[in-house]
């Protein structure tokens, strides 16, 4: 899960990483309150989980509590890479002498986690890439980079950001810009923090769920693993690999993949109704491929799941499905979608068949649609 | 022969008694493992039924070991008791220890790997099915009756992907087929399985299911360039996800520019493995090399 900046910056506060005096406001009226309150310039930052906020227009500076409440009252609503602004951080403004670059992550290569610093910060990390200086984390060490002085520093505050990372089961802490001040403070002007979602059963997370696209909070709330993609073919499987798999042969027969839908195991009719009425309920859906393997799910359950779900969802069940049933019992799954002879459901025998089937009856319906 | 599974394997289930647990120590034994016993510190002393076998349960690993002989544990254990469980079955020397759990925190995976290295354990896992040495031994949640034994070696981190093609191919059968999982950090990487099926003499044809997120399939691709005779076969999921989002496997992600389907499948042609489009496509390339050979 990737946090706010807000939320990283009060994590980074509460293990003594410095950070400027910052409020959070979610009206212009509140970001107007903030900025007299912290007194002097402010800056108001957009709150968007996305990069390049600065350059479309989601960062400004206030030199007062009127100009901070104009400033949000642009800002919040504005859309940056298709993610809405709810929020603005209201912080004071530095004079920034030098900016710099510091981060721990995981490195799945070397299957650890390493330090990251750089005497150059403030842009897009793949711009910086030559002047960066990698470490194991658990030798970071600034001094290679920096003058003693500001090595100190930096080292004292990594030591800080490091136990950010430990005790919150982080996967990436970035700090960038850490920035030296004109009157030599040296802070965490902008960060960026990735939680490690397995880790969520020993800590008190903030609530992702109020986040991103409506189909996918809907699917969170039934327990399924579910990512909205552009096209117009649903995806049902089993299995992460599988299903990725899926929708990768959905692009190969000429269609574009609606959504990742992975059931997992166990395919139950429950689970088969809730994942056809998330699927189902996504406009751009015009025809749906269910592709499952038996491995230890069994197909005639999965089928009689299938032929149960449409039954539960009745006419909210409106789009043509093509399922694909091999592996365990893969012969009575198809005697059963047989017997069921649903006019919604077509049966293919392998993937690729299954993909252009789909991929034809989406294609058939747009050209009826439009 | 098989690779780091065989018929003399003698199998232990940590988490036995659980639900997850004594469903797939009912299927392994079904597959023909020798399951030997269970570690359970609540429940040492007792035993449990699996049909005709009565297994005792032991309230650590090395006491499992010093009883049965046993030197492959199997893990069904809670995410947040499973980095305890893998450094206990360490200490105790086991040779082989699945880790089937999945959503186990990365912390805990890099802090159990680093413990286990320069150990005498290899960890497979974690959040993986397992590994079948078809006709052999069964050390974990695949399905044995999907396949048969034969000459393929296969190593992936997908578990349905696996499925498929152990069915696809299973005229011709696998010496052994190993799930290394999906996480971030894996105990057993595609490299240690590639270099083992290499060196097996049944091993005929190697065959390399990646998925997006990290570097392991161009790293594995490499290790084959420079280290490999037998033919090598690949499959990549995830040309079509997104960047920035996770596909169901904790790993499958695309960061950035890196970890890309096309990025891997390119890395995996350069170094002369024969990379299939689709999972059917992947076998037609196996069948093809193995009819021809």
């Amino acid at each position: 899960m990737d946090l706010f900046e807000h939320e990283a910056r009060d994590l980074f506060e509460r293990y003594g990483v410095p950070v400027p005096r910052g409020i959070v406001a979610d009206t212009p009226e509140s970001a107007r309150e903030a900025a007299a309150s912290l007194g002097g310039t402010v800056v108001v930052k957009a709150q968007v989980k996305t990069g390049g906020r600065g350059k479309a227009g989601g960062v400004k500076l206030a030199s007062t509590p009127d100009e901070a409440f104009a400033a949000a009252s642009t800002v919040l609503g504005m859309d940056i890479k298709g993610h809405t602004v709810r929020k603005v951080l209201v912080t004071e403004a530095s004079e920034i002498a030098e900016e710099y670059y510091l981060s721990f992550l995981l490195d799945r290569a070397n299957r650890t986690f390493i330090g990251m610093v750089s005497a150059v910060g403030g842009v897009e990390i793949e711009e910086m890439a030559d002047s960066i200086t990698r470490m194991p984390a658990s030798s970071f060490d600034a001094s290679a980079v920096f003058p003693p002085g500001v090595a100190a520093e930096v080292n004292a505050i990594a030591s800080a950001l490091w136990k950010v990372f430990v005790a919150e089961d982080a996967t990436l802490v970035e700090v960038n810009p850490l920035a030296r001040t004109e009157s030599g403070e040296i802070l965490a002007l902008d960060g960026k923090v990735t939680l490690d979602d397995n880790a969520s059963f020993r800590h008190s997370r903030p609530d992702a769920g109020a986040e991103g696209d409506p189909l996918e909070v809907r699917a969170a709330g039934k327990g399924l693993n579910y990512v909205k993609l552009d096209g117009t073919v649903g995806v049902i499987g089993n299995g992460a690999g599988l299903v990725m798999s899926t929708l990768d042969v959905v692009a190969l027969a000429g269609a574009a993949p609606a959504n990742f839908l992975d059931i997992g195991g166990g395919a139950s009719a429950q689970v088969m109704a809730d994942a056809l009425d998330v699927v189902l309920s996504d406009p751009s859906v015009r025809s749906v491929f269910v592709n499952v393997f038996g491995g230890i799910t069994a197909c005639d359950a999965v089928a009689g799941g299938i032929v149960q779900a449409l039954g539960l969802l009745g006419d909210r069940a409106d789009k043509p499905l093509v399922v694909r049933l091999d592996g365990n019992n893969a012969e009575a799954g198809h005697r059963i979608l047989d017997e069921a002879r649903h006019p919604l459901i077509t049966v293919a025998h392998t993937m690729d068949d299954a993909a252009r089937r789909a991929a034809a009856l989406a294609g058939a319906q747009t050209g009826q649609g439009s | 022969m098989a690779i780091f599974l065989d018929e003399h394997s003698r199998v232990i289930v940590q988490g036995m008694t659980g639900s997850e647990g004594t469903k797939h120590t009912r299927r392994m034994l079904a597959a023909g493992t020798r399951v030997v016993g269970g570690v359970n510190a609540r429940k040492a002393g007792t035993s449990a039924d699996f049909d005709d076998v009565t297994l005792p349960v032991f309230g650590t690993v090395a006491e499992a070991m010093a009883q049965t002989g046993a030197d492959v544990s199997v893990l069904f254990v809670p995410p947040a008791f499973t980095a305890d469980a893998v450094t206990e079955a360490v200490d105790a020397g086991i040779g082989l220890a699945v880790v089937i759990t999945e959503g186990v925190p990365v912390h805990d995976t890099a802090r159990f790997r680093a413990h286990a290295a320069g150990s005498p354990t290899r960890i497979i896992g974690p959040n993986c099915p397992g590994i079948i040495s078809p006709g052999k031994s069964n050390a974990g949640i695949i399905p044995a009756d999907i396949t048969k034994p034969g000459s393929i070696g296969l190593v992936s981190k997908s578990g349905t992907l696996t499925y498929q093609l152990m069915h696809e191919l299973k005229d011709f059968g696998f010496t052994t087929c190993v799930g290394i999982g999906g996480d971030p950090i894996v105990g057993t990487t595609h490299i240690d399985a590639i270099a083992a099926f290499e060196a097996d003499q049944d091993t005929e044809l190697i065959v390399v299911i990646g998925e997006i997120g990290g570097d392991a399939e161009e790293r594995a691709a490499e290790f084959v360039r420079d280290n490999v005779s037998k033919p090598v076969v690949g499959y990549v999921a995830g040309f079509t996800a997104p960047e920035g989002r996770t596909m169901g496997h904790a790993g499958a992600i695309v960061s950035g520019s890196s970890g890309t389907a096309e990025a891997k499948k390119r890395a995996m042609e350069a170094a002369g493995i024969r990379v299939g489009r689709t999972p059917s496509e992947t076998a037609a390339l196996a069948r093809a090399i193995l009819t021809a050979g």
